[in-house]
């Protein structure tokens, strides 16, 4: 029997296990829509913007580990998600994207909504398609599912003109995906893995850096073993937070330039830095020439394009992060008796000297608000529990410094782009993904206003998100920049005289709106937002405009070239003396 | 260094704009590129001749693997080789010169493949050098025109060894 092309899409979605799907209707997409209306199995998902609905898969895919699926119209609907769709791109998140497009007779007229969203997405997808034809449709579906969420997963774009999904044919599952010219490597070269298994037994300071790729491969376990079986200190990169027990005597927490002053300084004094899943982006490494300068550098990761790409490897293997753990776990164990303990027992205590010598901290005062206060004490009233989205700027270091990440896929955080208004949709997503668990979005002032508009799509979803607003005044992030190296001229970065009363904006959408603007409230309104099980809450926090994000390496340093709070302090009373 | 690059492909719309696109987009340039299918119609060969350091060319090459309609790629640089480019040049030598022209040509083994009441049309084909010198030497001449193809690769064929 033949099925239209909008019911063949959904039974290929059904034979995926798509359950959600975050979208938004317009013309082109009506027959899907249609389709979807009276369809038991699949929920549709209405944002309040396409950016919306491509974070919230987005953040349903982290939180899950599943792929993420979002459906728009064509022309604006379909531009909209560019972000979203970028987004996903540099952090490697697994995305099926569909668009609608105008009739495939009208492709390239400049008919009315079209927009060639396939030579848009292009460098910002993984791969992506335009479906000519009804009956490679299913091919196509089967094909998108296994590329965004095999090798290095990413996001996928299948654009689909009306006629194709108005048009009819045979549904064909095709039961198996052969793709010539996708062929990712799952395995690490053995010998490769013996190598590496040797250089860990022969280094005396060694640190592992963990990245997205830790999460995405769900190797956290096996990293664990490593790290405890060779007691290796485990650093990680933002996209890295939770690959490895936040609270774990091994932790250095996150490196780079908002990381610790250990995890730096114990990377720049390693003999050997193993990266697992990273990419050695530059907020991690600073100036490349200065990154770990006495240190062999192995990199496990399933995409060759990272390795070598930003710095010198001496070992690189190239396989899926989970598959090579296990081999190389098994190559340490076989490695003759090892006195592990007595090996690392120096290197760990000088570590520990550093811990001491400068933790994270930040200064308490009495009547003000400081904004890693309020994350700490979220990290307390949630046990270290809960999914914890985040926004960009100063919220976002915060919540990767102050609150620690126990478990993968409970922290989502827009690493690689960088974009404001992720973290309340991606926060929407998670709280499908996971609805039992308490999911909180760390924000700024300046990035909820970004998707603000998505307190619809959790009001009516009866969801209990929370939405705690680090209220600055500022765009803070930008502000501390001109305040370290533009002399203190605060261009267009004053936020507080236009912001609206975010506890009004909460409660005319049918949320729930509190505030605290002293310390001591901080930690009542917490727990107040979290006795509420069916509304969003936002908690405005109205915190110190003064604070800044400490340690920090200035863009173009080397890592261990880092400014902290009370020298900088202390620069400046010199000055003003002066 | 210089470097010519084979990349085998899915012969489909949209994929030339994926490789150039991810030139463009990375910063990486080409020198040329020509495109055409190959013995079975579903793919094409596009060789592209680009230039970077040894880390830039491997950069290159893993991200043109990394396109999911891209089957193959071959760095010619590590493969015993042939190419060949050829070019059509126009040119309006006066009239003294026009035998000298037609000599040279001759020599470099190109052909005359029309002519006008004052122009000639040449196609000469071979390694680049030999095109380079061919076009500095008939400079002097009066070039109105010319197109090249860029290049073309295909690897030699060993000796086997054994048997
Ligand atoms: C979409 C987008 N536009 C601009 C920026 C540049 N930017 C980075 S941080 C920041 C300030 C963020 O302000 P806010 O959300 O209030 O966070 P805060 O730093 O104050 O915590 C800006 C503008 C960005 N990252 N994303
Ligand atoms: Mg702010």
């Amino acid at each position: 029997m033949k099925k239209s092309g909008a019911e063949i899409l959904i039974e290929c979605l059904k034979k995926e296990g798509v359950k959600h799907i975050f979208g938004y209707p317009g013309g082109v997409v009506l027959n899907i829509f249609d389709a979807l209306y009276d369809d038991k199995d699949i929920q549709l998902i209405l944002t309040r913007h396409e950016q919306g609905a491509v974070h919230a898969a987005d953040g349903y895919a982290r939180a899950s580990g599943k792929v993420g699926v979002a459906l728009v119209t064509s022309g604006p609907g379909a531009t909209n998600t560019v972000t979203g769709i970028a987004n996903a791109s540099m952090d490697s998140i697994p995305l099926v994207v569909f668009s609608g497009q105008v009739p495939t007779l009208l492709i390239g007229n400049d008919a009315f909504q079209e927009a060639d969203i396939v030579g848009i997405t292009r460098p910002c997808t993984k791969h992506n398609y335009l479906v000519k034809d009804v009956k490679d449709l299913a091919r196509v579906v089967r094909e998108a599912f296994h590329i965004a969420f095999t090798g290095r997963p990413g996001p996928v774009l299948i654009d689909l003109p009306k006629d194709v999904t108005a048009g009819s044919a045979e549904f064909i599952w095709p039961e198996e995906v052969r793709i010539r010219g996708y062929n990712p490597t799952y395995h690490g070269n053995k010998y490769m893995i013996n190598q590496a298994a040797q250089m860990i037994a022969h280094s005396k300071k060694p640190v592992i850096m963990a990245g997205g790729g830790v999460v995405s491969s769900e190797a956290s376990k096996e990293l664990k073993e490593l790290a405890e079986l060779a007691r290796i200190p485990v650093t990680m990169t933002l996209m890295g937070l939770g690959g490895f027990p936040g609270t774990h005597k091994l932790s250095l927490g996150m490196l780079g330039m908002h990381g610790t002053y250990y995890a730096n300084t114990a990377v720049q004094n390693s003999d050997l830095l193993i990266g697992i899943g990273v990419r050695f982006d530059d907020r991690v490494t600073g100036r490349t020439n200065a990154f770990a300068p006495g240190a062999k550098i192995i990199q496990i990761d399933i995409d060759p394009t990272s390795i070598r790409k930003n710095v010198r490897v001496d070992l690189p293997v190239v396989g899926d992060v989970k598959n090579v753990l296990k081999d190389l776990l098994k190559a340490v164990k076989e490695l003759k008796e090892q006195q592990w303990d007595a090996v690392r027992n120096a290197w760990l205590k000088q570590i520990d000297g550093w811990k001491r010598e400068r933790p994270l901290s930040y200064q308490f005062v009495k009547n003000v608000i400081k904004p890693e206060f309020v994350v700490e004490k979220i990290y307390e009233a949630t046990k270290g529990e809960a999914i914890i989205c985040t926004e960009v700027g100063q919220n976002q270091m915060w919540s990767a410094q102050f609150y620690k990440y126990d478990y993968p896929r409970r922290w989502l955080s827009s690493g690689g782009l960088g974009t404001m208004g992720y973290g309340f949709p991606a926060a929407i997503g998670a709280q499908f993904a996971c609805p039992d668990r308490i999911v909180f979005d760390i924000a700024g002032d300046g990035s909820i206003q970004m998707n603000i508009q998505e307190l619809a799509t959790a009001v009516i979803n009866k969801l209990p998100v929370k939405v705690a607003i680090l209220n600055n005044g500022y765009l803070g992030m930008v502000r501390q920049w001109q305040e370290l190296f533009f002399k203190e001229r605060y261009s267009h970065t004053e936020l507080e005289s236009g912001n609206p009363d975010f506890v009004k904006v909460a409660e005319a959408y049918g949320a729930v709106g509190l505030r605290a603007t002293k310390p001591e409230e901080v930690e009542p309104v917490i727990k107040e937002s979290l006795k509420i099980k069916n509304k969003p809450v936002f908690l405005d926090f109205v915190v110190d405009w003064k604070e800044k994000v400490y340690p920090m390496v200035p863009a173009g340093a080397s890592i261990d070239e880092m400014i902290f709070e009370e020298e900088e302090k202390k620069e400046k009373k010199l000055k003003a003396v002066k | 260094m210089r470097h010519t690059i084979s990349i085998l492909v899915e012969n489909k719309f949209g994929v030339l704009s994926r490789v150039s696109g991810l030139f463009s987009g990375r910063g990486y340039n080409i020198e040329s590129l020509s495109v055409g299918e190959t013995i079975d119609p579903a793919t094409s060969i596009m060789t592209i001749v680009t230039t970077g350091d040894d880390l830039v060319v491997e950069q290159i090459t893993k991200q043109l693997n990394k396109l999911i309609d891209v089957i193959k790629v071959v760095d010619f640089m590590e493969v015993d080789h042939v190419e060949r480019e050829m070019v059509l040049i126009k040119v309006s030598p006066r009239k003294e010169d026009r035998t000298e022209v037609l000599k040279l040509a001759e020599i470099f083994r190109g052909r005359i493949v029309d002519s006008g009441p004052t122009t000639y049309t040449m196609e000469i084909t071979g390694e680049e050098k030999k095109i380079n010198a061919f076009i500095e030497l008939i400079k002097p001449f009066g070039i109105k025109e010319f197109v090249r193809t860029g290049k073309v690769a295909i690897a030699r064929e060993g000796l086997k060894k054994g048997k």
